[in-house]
């Protein structure tokens, strides 16, 4: 039992010039909360004193500190864009969607009844039909053009049928076969598969997600790198304190606990720096994009990051500047001397 | 209070610093360990501080095996011991009072109870005006007392000094000494290490003489000896 004779021990090492007894633990709630109390006091110096030596060398730590927050800032911002992206081509949607514009001698009343025979067709889900008029009154308010259509004796747009195939994922002969068979019908003037450019669309952007996912991984990897370095360094830097802790019975947990608070205060700065890098790009990003929207005939406005956004942005800068002093700290503080 | 019995001590590289050591030191003795530099004084007070384990025989400090303590165990095993050393070791770019009070931190005192004793070890040594000076701007003798201070400050059962007066004058030397019984009579037990044999002797106190890692003799007053025995018993 060495736990039991190392406590004899303990009581029979007391400091033998000791007067009474400074740190009384009579019961075993008193123990608990003093070790608790010490405990806490530990963490809130190594807390206060990883900011002091961070104060210390301000220049230097803020350009690690740049450094972090742009790696972060990268892959943050190019997954915004993305959103930012997917937002805008979420009004088209992915579904596919066919359009038949019809002849111009069709009426409406025509172009209404061929609506419901369409949907007769088996591999025809829905079908809308948007009317000449109603049409022409769209593309008067959006298009700019209003007084050049004014000037126009007749409507000069043909009733549109809106096409929804029945299957979701049909196949290009499957669709192709359908728009044949659309475009042979005498009411039809011609048929238009519009979401071929969605589709690519919806392709490219997957494959910029994954790119972002490996360039994410990649810059997390920098970061982890950046905090271990400058970890390194100052455990280096502070060979003597912890040469002298360790001989004045230092455990391990209290030399390395300011260690993992400046790797803590690396990846928060990092990832505050970050944050005030987005949110002045999307400041000076959003009224260009405004204005383009405007020409588009849209509301759209750029997505900024949001407050649960921002908080993992912190979040994760705060668990990587963690994880890479922890590996640092691991690896460095075994190789010095009184162990 | 410390005890080998059929101590080795060879290092990775295979040297041979300690062979076959036998020892009994009392509790609140003093002892100086003389010898020539590499006749393994260091080595000895290592392996009373477990900075390195003994390769065999039995070390016992305290009631304690330093086998059977794991090295989880081993910080809080050397907050009963102080250190001193011949290059003083102290952080520059720290106060005096956060030099002396590094051992009371360490162990988790409150900022209260950690003023108070740092202040009682500085004015134990005489450096108390200069408790909120940089080590820089101490002199060389000075820097050792503030050593010294910080190796008595929580109040250690064991000091460990490694050529602590290496550095210093022989007029400084010899008050370090004197330092060193203050704190031997109030029940501390002191082991130094020192190859200034002169001094030594003067000192009038046990000394143990290591050559090439063997004990050459065991000099000390009868008295002493008999002394620290009764103490033990």
């Amino acid at each position: 039992m060495p736990a039991l004779q190392w406590k004899k021990t303990r009581a029979a090492m007391k400091p033998v010039n000791k007067k009474k007894n400074t740190r009384p633990n009579k019961t075993f709630k008193s123990e608990f909360k003093r070790r608790f109390d010490m405990w806490f006091l530990q963490h809130m110096q190594a807390f206060i004193y990883s900011l002091g030596q961070y104060a210390k060398y301000p220049v230097s730590n803020l350009l690690t500190t740049a450094v972090i927050g742009i790696s972060l800032a990268l892959p943050a911002s190019f997954y915004l864009l993305l959103d930012n992206v997917r937002l805008v081509s979420s009004n088209w949607d992915g579904s596919l969607q066919i359009t038949l514009f019809l002849q111009t001698d069709i009426d409406e009343e025509k172009a209404l009844v061929f609506t419901d025979k369409l949907k007769e067709n088996k591999t025809i889900k829905e079908t809308v039909l948007i009317k000449r008029a109603d049409a022409l009154a769209e593309y008067q308010k959006l298009s700019g053009f209003a007084e050049a259509l004014d000037a126009l004796d007749e409507n000069p747009l043909p009733n549109v049928i809106l096409v929804k195939p029945a299957i979701e994922g049909m196949n290009e002969a499957e669709t192709e076969s359908l728009i044949k068979e659309l475009e042979a019908m005498p009411e039809v003037d011609s048929a238009q598969y519009d979401s071929q450019w969605i589709k690519r669309l919806l392709y490219l952007l997957d494959i910029i997600n994954r790119v972002i996912i490996i360039l994410s991984t990649l810059l997390a990897i920098g970061v982890l790198l950046i905090v271990g370095n400058t970890i390194r360094l100052s455990i280096y830097n502070r060979r003597a304190e912890i040469e002298i802790t360790k001989l004045f019975g230092g455990t391990d947990s209290f030399i390395q606990r300011p260690f993992l608070y400046s790797g803590l205060w690396y990846g928060a700065f990092g990832g505050i720096i970050a944050w005030v890098l987005i949110t002045v790009s999307m400041q000076l990003l959003s009224e260009p994009v405004k204005q383009l929207a405007n020409l588009y005939a849209s509301n759209f406005q750029l997505i900024g990051l949001g407050f649960r956004n921002s908080l993992l942005l912190v979040a994760i800068g705060i668990a990587l500047g963690l994880v890479g002093s922890w590996i640092s700290v691991k690896r460095h503080l075994k190789a010095i001397d009184p162990v | 209070m410390i005890r080998f019995t059929n101590v080795n001590m060879t290092y990775a590289d295979g040297n041979e610093a300690l062979r076959n050591i036998n020892l009994h030191i009392a509790q609140g003795a003093m002892v100086y360990i003389t010898g020539r530099s590499g006749a393994g004084k260091s080595t000895l007070l290592r392996l009373i501080a477990l900075i390195d384990r003994h390769t065999r025989g039995q070390i016992i400090i305290n009631g304690q095996n330093l086998d059977r303590v794991r090295n989880r165990r081993i910080p809080l095993f050397r907050r009963h011991i102080g250190f001193m050393f011949q290059d003083h070791r102290l952080l520059n770019d720290r106060t005096v009072f956060d030099n002396v009070g590094l051992p009371l931190v360490i162990a988790g005192y409150r900022h209260q109870e950690i003023r108070k004793r740092v202040q009682a070890a500085l004015d134990k040594v005489s450096l108390l005006p200069k408790i909120n000076s940089y080590p820089m701007s101490l002199s060389g003798g000075e820097q050792q007392r503030v050593g010294v201070a910080r190796a008595v400050v929580h109040r250690p059962a064991i000091l460990l000094a490694d050529e602590p007066t290496g550095n210093l004058d022989p007029a400084l030397s010899w008050d370090t000494m004197k330092l060193f019984e203050q704190f031997n009579q109030v029940g501390v037990t002191v082991l130094i290490a020192s190859h200034d044999l002169d001094m030594i002797k003067r000192l009038q106190k046990r000394i143990i003489t290591l050559k090439q890692g063997r004990i050459l003799t065991h000099a000390g007053t009868p008295m002493e000896e008999n002394a620290s025995s009764n103490e033990a018993g």
